[in-house]
C-alpha cells in the first residue's frame, strides 16, 4: 500500500508538471487552432534561463523568476510574430512542422550555447520533507503541486472574470464573430502564446528545482504532454489538468509494476498506449469538444 | 524542344509521363550519367549517395501516405525500424537470399504499417498523426524489449549483401544495388498515381466524405495506402540495414520521422518529384554545413563542437523559411521556373 501511495504521490507531482506544459498547449490551439510541438522547448528554455539568471547573476529567487517569466512571454511574442503570423491559413500539416521546425531551432540553441551536460540547478527549497501520513513528500514537490494548483485557480478565474479572458474565450470560439465585435484577434493570439510560454517557463523552473539538475532531457516532456491533451481534449484547459495528473499517476504506477516485469522502460511507453486507447475509444478526449464536419 | 502549350490529342497523351522526346531521352540521359558517379566519387560520397538513395525511398512512401492520401503520419521511423530489423533477422537468422530478403522486409512493414493504419478510418489530421506517433513509440519499446529477434538494446549486425554470389561490401557497389531499386520505385509510384488506386488516393486526400459518396472504399483505400507507404519504408528500411551493417534502437529515433517528414514538406507534399528534392536536400544539408564548418574552423576556433547544434539549427531553421516563403515546396518552384522559361519571352 505504502508502495502504491508513493508511486500515486509521485506521478501527481510528475503529473502536475505535465498538466501545466499541457495548459500552454491547450491555450494556443484554442485561441489559434495550432499545436504547438515546442511545448518542451519553451520549458526548456524556462529552465536554463532561470539556471543562468540564479547562478551567474546571482539573482534572488523572486527575481530571477519574474525575469525569466518576463523573458519567456517576450519569446512567446515574438515566435507569434514572426513565425505563426505568416502560416495563417495553411494546412494543418505546414503547421504542425513549422512548430517541429522551431523546436529544433530553439534546442539547437539551447545545445549550442548552454551544450548537452546536465547542470545542477541550486536548492532553492529546503531539503527536509513534508509527511503526508506515512508517505514523505520533498519540499519541492509540494511547492510544484501547490504552484499547478494556483496557477488553475488563477486561469479559472481569469477565463471567467476578466475582460481578456472572455475575450479570449470568443476568439476560441469563433474567430470571425470575435473580429466584429471588436476584439482584436491578432492581440489574442499574440496572448496565447505568451501566456502558454509563461506557463511552460514556470514548469521549466520547478521542473529544474525538482530534480536539481537541467538537462536537453526536458525537452522530451514535449512529447509528453501530446497524449495529456489528448486524453483530456484539445480544447479544455480542465481537461489539460485532469489529464496531466492522471497520466502522471497512470504512467508511475504503470511503470513501478510492470517495469520488474518487462525489463524497463514501461514508463515512457505507458503514456502512448493510453493514447492509442482513448484515440479508440474517445478521440476527442474526455473534455474536448466533439467537432462535427460538414461537407 | 519544349511544348510551351498544353496540347494533348489524345488520352494517352494527357496520361504520359513525359510530355516530348526530348524530356524523355534528358532524363535517360541523366540516369545514366548517375550510373557513371561511383567512378568519380570517392568513399564518402558514395555514402553521402547512398544514403540519398534511402532517404528517396523512405520520402516516397511517406508521400504517398501524408501527399497523395491526406493521412499525417509519424511513424515513418517505426516502419523502416520494422524493415531494417525484418532484413537483419531474414538475412543473418535465416539466411534467405537477398532478392528475397527485401521484398520480405517490405511485405512484413507493409503489414504492421496496415495495423498501425486501422485507427485512420475514425481518426484524422492531428489525431491521426498522434496515433502514429504513438506507434512509433510501441514499436520501439517492442525492438527494445524482444531481445530474441531484435538484440535488445545491443542491436543486431547485418551480414553483407549478397547478389548473384558476389558480396556487395564496398559503397560504390552498394551504389548500383539502391539506385536501380530508387528508379524503380520512382516509377512505380508515378504510375500508380496514374491507375485507379492511386486516383481514389487523391479523391480522399481532397475530400473523403465525397470521395465516399463516389463509391471509393474509405476504409479500403486507406488501408491500401497505409500499406504500400510502409512497403517503400520497408524496403528503405531494409537497404539502410545493408548500407549500415549494424543496426540498433538507436538507428531509428523519432528525428527519422521528423526528417521524412521535412523531406516531403519542403520537397513538396504530393508531387514524387518533390520526394526526390527534398530527400537530396535534406540529406546533404548536414554535409554541406559540415564542409562549412570545417572550412570556418581555422577563423573560428570551436567551430567543430557547435557542429550538432548547427545541425540541428539549420535543420529546423530551412523549414521554417521553407513553410514561410515557399509553401508549396521544391517541386512547385521547379514547375515555375520551368514554366517561365518554356514561355520565356511570352510568360504572361
Amino acid at each position: 500500500m505504502n508502495f502504491f501511495l508513493q508511486l500515486a504521490i509521485n506521478g501527481l507531482v510528475v503529473g502536475s508538471i505535465y498538466a501545466l506544459v499541457a495548459m500552454g498547449f491547450v491555450i494556443i490551439y484554442k485561441a489559434t487552432s495550432v499545436l504547438n510541438f515546442a511545448q518542451g522547448e519553451f520549458l526548456l528554455l524556462g529552465a536554463y534561463g532561470s539556471l543562468v539568471l540564479l547562478t551567474r547573476f546571482h539573482l534572488p529567487l523572486y527575481a530571477a523568476v519574474l525575469l525569466t517569466l518576463a523573458l519567456a512571454a517576450v519569446l512567446g511574442l515574438a515566435i507569434e510574430r514572426l513565425i505563426l503570423r505568416p502560416l495563417v491559413g495553411e494546412p494543418v500539416i505546414s503547421v504542425i512542422m513549422v512548430t517541429l521546425g522551431l523546436s529544433s531551432i530553439l534546442r539547437a540553441v539551447v545545445q549550442g550555447i548552454w551544450g548537452t551536460d546536465t547542470r545542477p540547478f541550486p536548492e532553492v527549497f529546503p531539503s527536509a520533507p513534508l509527511m503526508l501520513g506515512q508517505v514523505p513528500v520533498s519540499r519541492a514537490y509540494a511547492w510544484s503541486l501547490g504552484c499547478v494548483g494556483g496557477r488553475l485557480v488563477a486561469f479559472s478565474l481569469f477565463f471567467k472574470y476578466s475582460r481578456l479572458g472572455i475575450a479570449m474565450r470568443a476568439t476560441a470560439f469563433s474567430q470571425q464573430v470575435a473580429l466584429s465585435m471588436g476584439i482584436s484577434v491578432r492581440r489574442i493570439f499574440a496572448l496565447a502564446w505568451a501566456i502558454a510560454a509563461v506557463v511552460s517557463a514556470v514548469g521549466g523552473i520547478l521542473l529544474g528545482a525538482v530534480r536539481t539538475g537541467v538537462d536537453q532531457s526536458l525537452a522530451l516532456i514535449g512529447l509528453k504532454v501530446l497524449p495529456v491533451v489528448i486524453l483530456g481534449g484539445l480544447d479544455s484547459v480542465p481537461g489539460a489538468i485532469a489529464g496531466g495528473l492522471l497520466i502522471g499517476v497512470l504512467e508511475n504506477l504503470a511503470g513501478g509494476y510492470l517495469d520488474p516485469l518487462c525489463g524497463g522502460g514501461v514508463k515512457e511507453v505507458a503514456p502512448f498506449v493510453i493514447l492509442v486507447a482513448i484515440l479508440m475509444i474517445k478521440p476527442y478526449g474526455l473534455f474536448g469538444k466533439v467537432r462535427i464536419e460538414r461537407v | 524542344m519544349m511544348r510551351c502549350g498544353d496540347f494533348k490529342t489524345s488520352y494517352a497523351d494527357d496520361m504520359a509521363i513525359f510530355d516530348s522526346g526530348f524530356a524523355r531521352w534528358g532524363l535517360g540521359l541523366l540516369l545514366l550519367a548517375l550510373l557513371a558517379v561511383p567512378a568519380f566519387a570517392s568513399g564518402y560520397w558514395m555514402d553521402v549517395a547512398n544514403r540519398i538513395g534511402i532517404a528517396v525511398i523512405a520520402a516516397l512512401g511517406l508521400n504517398i501516405l501524408t501527399g497523395f492520401t491526406g493521412q499525417i503520419s509519424l511513424g515513418n521511423a517505426a516502419f523502416m525500424a520494422v524493415g531494417a530489423y525484418a532484413t537483419a533477422y531474414l538475412d543473418g537468422h535465416l539466411g534467405l537470399p537477398l532478392p528475397a530478403v527485401i521484398p520480405l522486409a517490405g511485405a512484413l512493414a507493409a503489414v504492421a504499417g496496415m495495423i498501425f493504419g486501422v485507427p485512420s478510418l475514425r481518426l484524422k489530421g492531428l489525431y491521426l498523426a498522434m496515433a502514429t506517433l504513438a506507434a512509433h513509440f510501441i514499436v520501439e519499446f517492442v525492438v527494445t524489449h524482444w531481445h530474441a529477434v531484435t538484440g535488445g538494446v545491443n542491436g543486431l549486425s547485418v551480414p553483407a549483401a549478397g547478389l548473384f554470389g558476389r558480396a556487395l561490401d564496398s559503397d560504390a557497389k552498394l551504389f548500383y544495388l539502391i539506385f536501380p531499386l530508387t528508379c524503380l520505385l520512382v516509377l512505380f509510384a508515378k504510375n500508380l498515381f496514374r491507375t485507379k488506386v492511386g486516383k481514389a488516393f487523391v479523391a480522399i486526400r481532397d475530400q473523403d466524405v465525397s470521395a465516399e459518396v463516389m463509391g471509393v472504399d474509405l476504409f479500403k483505400y486507406k488501408l491500401l495506402s497505409f500499406g504500400v507507404s510502409s512497403f517503400y519504408v520497408g524496403v528503405a528500411g531494409s537497404l539502410l540495414a545493408y548500407q549500415a551493417k549494424y543496426i540498433s534502437p538507436e538507428n531509428f529515433p523519432i528525428s527519422l520521422a521528423i526528417d521524412s517528414l521535412a523531406m516531403i514538406i519542403i520537397g513538396g507534399l504530393g508531387s514524387v518529384l518533390g520526394s526526390i528534392l527534398g530527400a537530396i536536400f535534406i540529406t546533404v544539408l548536414p554535409e554541406l554545413l559540415r564542409l562549412g564548418a570545417a572550412r570556418l574552423s581555422d577563423v573560428f576556433p570551436g567551430m567543430a563542437g557547435l557542429l550538432a547544434s548547427l545541425k540541428l539549427g539549420a535543420f529546423g531553421l530551412a523549414i521554417v523559411l521553407f513553410l514561410i516563403f515557399e509553401p508549396d515546396g521544391l517541386a512547385a518552384r521547379w514547375h515555375k521556373i520551368k514554366t517561365y522559361w518554356r514561355l520565356y519571352p511570352f510568360s504572361y
